[in-house]
């Protein structure tokens, strides 16, 4: 399918027809400072022609990422010189940060787009409301790449996991840069080298990312989350899980954090009072959905580190995690080297870029491509990162039908706790019904039974018993020739035919007897023999 | 020889049989406790043929050695793989003999019982005749059922409860008129008759997957005839052997049921698996698509694997693929891989089937482990192949509380890094539960019958092998 309307658009491209389904999708040069990220590298541009759009790159657009204009001419990409020729002639446009006051053409982006233009970029609705207002004032469309739903089938839009991802990546290069030793212990004629110990505390992906890549220079890496249900994936990676002996389940909606009790956190606040003497990097990722970042580290745990720390913290843009932090900055505090940078993707631009351009390749995809291209309000996907449609405001989305994951877990134990305390308690209750009735009937046949019958169900009862010890230790592989050795000496029935067998030849008896005989010794022989060639084959 | 003499003959029989049963341990005692079994047994004949009760000689020889020949010839021939066969119509003659001696003893009156001595013993007639005679039916069908002679599919009859239920009432009345008349024949002969039906319906209603558990309730069963018989004859040595059986067969079954979470009762009363085809049984819809693979990825799989785990399951037993399996472990073993095996309790149609198979087939019985010693292993595994399983390794048993099968114990496999399922289909096992495990994303499929993937997947080991030894003397 795609392939055909990659030949189409060749096609139309030979033939220099402008085909009226075919969209111009625009990207222009971010003009945060220091944001080096573009929208689309040359590579996702190509994808995004093979999906039939027409892609225009603003002049210089992936210079910071370096992919200079060139790079694009060649894949077919149609260059514009600057941003307002750009905004005036793309349908869509692409972009990675919100948009904001353009300071060379003097007025904000908002007001580049086209009337009933799209735009697709990260756009923190819930912090930016007066952006959402501008947005709508242009009847804008407008998609944020931060509302993505975080479903399986949205994995590959998910822009805020894959910048996340080489954020947690850049933080352990950013702190190795920072710190004065080695990640990895070494014994060298020179003296012993210590590992470098690593606490990470929030396990997202970002925090996921930077334990992989810490464990991979050598250090020693501790985790923490407020989510039990990461352990699994922190001890995957090699890392240490510290575990609160506390009972309480940080997972709020959506897989993300929650706001935990006053409790919980003194009790964490110890664990990390504890771990900041230790350890000789922090790295910190703990947010909280649209919340400010929560303060875990005290300017007391900065002082209590050794010389030399590093402190990486990952939500400084939220406010950060740590109380002395200074967002966009770098500095010493009491000789530990506090990390505040917030732009850790555009730091490695050439990579984040190429990540978030796949991110839209794959959502204007699912949107149909150029073709088919709407706005599909069933399309899970879409819906939620659907802000804005022809200025009309959409966020946020309605909630899904599917019940969010998080009072899943938590009524479960419960029903597993109390079931089998009611199945204990009847089962209690059933066995005292027992004892009772084998009572009863004990004492019934001590009356009624003669002596004869009772010494012989002394046996039958103390054989059982016998029986149940023993049986309890056969090993379970051996349970076959188990079967198959009490089947044989189950044939010990033929005593009883052998009783039967001396009377007359014809008499039913002696007919009956030789018959049981027969079979119950085709058992015996059967039995054993079978048992034999099993237990020969045994071998270790 | 007195009958002191006996009753000590009888004494030592009774000892060795537990010596036996006791000697089933483990591995290294298990052929010494089959030798103590069959002395007990030799004790036991020769005893009371020696006792003066026994004098028809030639008729003992003529049942006797045909029987001893017979049972010979069955126990070699018969594959490992038919096991479960031979033990089920091993059951269905110990039921017989039990119904013909218990016929054969009423119809020779014992003199001098009176009183309650005669009721009681007129009591164990009746009940060892109509145990051993559910068992034996019973046995055949379970037999039919394992030869695919008979559907494994339970057979629903409407009102079947009811229908148990009124041959019951009808067997205990008929009791009460076999006690009450002088000639009790009559009524005997049709309980018989009803106990038939019984065990003829009992198992018919009970589907392919719960046959181990069938198994080994005949076994009991079977066990229990014995005792009601040691009680008819008074001889305390069949007492003892069959109590022993008895509480074999009921331990087999309690461990099966409870390595399937089932209730002892929900297995008898049957119909597990009825509901085959019905997706997922009103369980959580599974999303995803099964990921095949090729026999080469396979192979690459497995030579790149520090540890693996495989974990057959009756799917192997019928494809015959044990062989194939133990040469592809042997070959891994010597590259250096840890290979075990994980066997889930009702894996096969027997306890502790995939055991033997796996001994059959030359693997060391120390690597192959039971569910509960390698459960905890996956985690720390690289590839698990999953031969002919299924159910056992089903994971909404863990993680939908709504699946048939929830809360039945399974191997984790998903837990390893990569999981191979060889699977003649995508069809749902025995319990007619979906598996979402296809559908997990460290999952693959090898489809195809499991005998000739495997035999593929050796033969390519096979010329990787030659080419490593080539590559080596080229070297040198």
């Amino acid at each position: 399918m795609t392939i055909a309307v990659s030949k189409e658009a060749d096609t139309q491209e030979l033939s220099g027809v402008e085909p009226k389904t075919c969209l111009k999708v625009g990207i222009p040069k971010e003009i945060y400072p220091g944001e080096c990220r573009v929208a689309a590298t040359p590579e996702t541009a190509k994808v995004l022609q093979k999906y039939g759009f027409e892609v225009l790159i603003e002049s210089g657009a992936g210079a910071n990422a370096t992919f200079p204009d060139a790079a694009y001419e060649s894949v077919g990409c149609q260059i514009l010189p600057d941003a307002a020729s750009l905004w005036e002639a793309a349908d869509i446009v692409l972009k990675v940060r919100p948009p904001q006051y353009h300071p060379q053409l003097g007025k904000p982006e908002t007001e580049l787009l086209k009337e009933g233009g799209t735009l697709i970029s990260f756009l923190w609705p819930a912090q930016n409301p007066e952006l959402i207002d501008r947005l709508a004032a242009r009847k804008a469309t407008a998609l944020a790449m931060d509302a993505i739903p975080r479903i399986s089938r949205a994995q590959k839009m998910d822009a805020l996991s894959s910048m996340a991802n080489i954020a947690g990546y850049r933080a352990v290069i950013e702190a190795a840069n920072n710190f004065g030793r080695f990640f990895t212990g070494q014994i060298t004629a020179a003296g012993k080298v210590p590992p470098a110990k690593i606490l990470v505390i929030g396990a997202g992906v970002a925090g996921l990312a930077a334990i992989g890549t810490a464990r991979g220079l050598g250090a020693i890496v501790r985790a923490f989350d407020t989510r039990p249900v990461v352990k699994e994936q922190v001890e995957s990676l090699g890392a240490e899980f510290l575990e609160l002996h506390f009972k309480e389940d940080g997972t709020g909606e959506g897989g993300y954090a929650k706001v935990m009790s006053k409790e919980f956190i003194e009790a964490e606040m110890a664990l990390f009072a504890a771990q900041a003497k230790e350890v000789d990097i922090i790295i910190t990722t703990a947010l909280i959905p649209g919340k400010p970042a929560p303060k875990l580290i005290t300017e007391e745990m900065v002082a209590s580190m050794k010389d030399g720390s590093v402190i990486i913290d990952m939500a400084a843009e939220q406010g950060g995690n740590c109380e002395v932090t200074k967002p966009n900055e770098v500095y010493k505090y009491k000789g530990v080297t506090i990390v505040g940078l917030t732009d850790f993707p555009s730091r490695m631009a050439a990579q984040s870029s190429q990540l978030y351009g796949t991110n839209l390749c794959h959502l204007l995809k699912d949107m149909g491509g150029s073709e088919d291209y709407k706005i599909d309000y069933d399309d899970e996907v879409v819906r939620g990162a659907l802000i804005l449609h022809e200025g009309k405001v959409t966020w946020p989305p309605p909630k899904p039908a599917t019940p969010p994951p998080a009072p899943a877990p938590a009524p479960k134990p419960a029903p597993g706790a109390a079931t089998p305390a009611a199945e204990k308690s009847s089962s209690g209750l059933g066995g005292w019904i027992w004892m009772v009735l084998a009572a009863s009937a004990l004492i019934g046949m001590g009356v009624a039974a003669p002596p004869s019958f009772l010494s012989h169900f002394t046996v039958f009862v103390l054989a059982c018993f016998v029986g149940w010890q023993v049986i309890w230790n056969v090993s379970p592989a051996l349970h076959t020739p188990l079967m198959s050795v009490t089947n044989a000496i189950s044939g010990i029935i033929i005593v009883g035919g052998m009783l039967q067998i001396s009377g007359s030849i014809d008499s039913p008896t002696t007919i009956l007897g030789a018959i049981a005989i027969l079979v119950g010794t085709i058992n015996i022989s059967g039995g054993f023999l079978v048992t034999q060639r099993m237990l020969k084959m045994f071998r270790k | 020889m007195s009958t002191n003499l006996l009753t000590v003959a009888y004494i030592a029989a009774s000892a060795l049989f537990i010596l036996s049963l006791g000697g089933l341990s483990n591995q290294e005692s298990a052929r010494k406790g089959n030798i103590f079994g069959i002395a007990g047994m030799t004790i036991a004949f020769v005893a009371t043929a020696l006792s003066p009760l026994v004098t028809g000689y030639t008729t003992l020889a003529a049942t006797i050695i045909p029987g001893a020949i017979i049972g010979a010839i069955l126990a070699s021939r018969v594959a490992m793989t038919s096991m479960p066969e031979l033990v089920a119509i091993l059951h269905s003659f110990v039921g017989l003999a039990a119904v013909l001696v218990g016929i054969g003893n009423y119809l020779q009156p014992e003199s001098g019982l009176v009183g309650a001595e005669a009721t009681i013993h007129e009591i164990e007639i009746f009940i060892g005749v109509f145990i051993g005679a559910v068992t034996f039916t019973g046995s055949i069908i379970a037999f039919g059922k394992l030869r695919a002679i008979l559907s494994s599919k339970p057979l629903m009859l409407p009102a079947r409860h009811f229908l148990n239920i009124a041959m019951l009432v009808a067997t205990v009345w008929l009791g009460v008129q076999f006690m009450g008349t002088e000639n009790g024949l009559q009524p005997l002969l049709i309980m018989t008759g009803i106990a038939c039906v019984l065990g003829v319906h009992l198992v018919m209603a009970i589907g392919g997957a719960d046959m181990p558990v069938v198994i080994s309730m005949l076994n009991s069963y079977s066990g229990w005839a014995a005792a009601a018989a040691g009680f008819m004859l008074s001889n305390d040595l069949l007492i003892i052997t069959g109590a022993l059986v008895g509480s074999s067969g009921a331990i087999l079954s309690y461990i099966m049921c409870k390595a399937m979470n089932r209730s002892f009762i929900s297995v008898i009363l049957g119909g597990f698996g009825e509901g085959a085809g019905a997706p997922s049984g009103g369980g959580v819809q599974i999303e995803g698509e099964a990921k095949p693979t090729t026999v080469e990825g396979t192979v690459e799989l497995l030579l790149n694997a520090k540890s693996v785990i495989i974990t057959p399951g009756y799917g192997m037993a019928v494809a015959q693929a044990q062989h194939g399996v133990s040469e592809i472990t042997k070959i891994l073993r010597d590259r250096g891989v840890n290979v075990r095996f994980g066997i889930h309790p009702v894996a096969g149609r027997l306890p502790g089937h995939m055991n033997v198979l796996l001994a059959e087939a030359n693997v060391p019985y120390d690597i192959v482990l039971e569910m509960d010693e390698i459960n905890e292993d996956f985690p720390e595994t690289d590839v698990v192949l999953v031969i002919g399983a299924n159910d056992t390794v089903n994971p909404s048993a863990m993680e939908d509380p709504s699946s048939p099968i929830a809360g039945m114990p399974v191997l984790e496999v998903w837990k390893a890094k990569d999981v191979v399922v060889m699977k003649r289909s995508m069809a749902s096992g025995y319990a007619g539960v979906e598996n979402p495990l296809f559908y997990k994303e460290n999952t693959q499929m090898l489809f195809g019958d499991a005998r000739k993937n495997i035999d593929a997947i050796l033969g390519q080991l096979l010329t990787q092998d030659e080419a490593g030894e080539k590559v080596l003397v080229g070297a040198k």
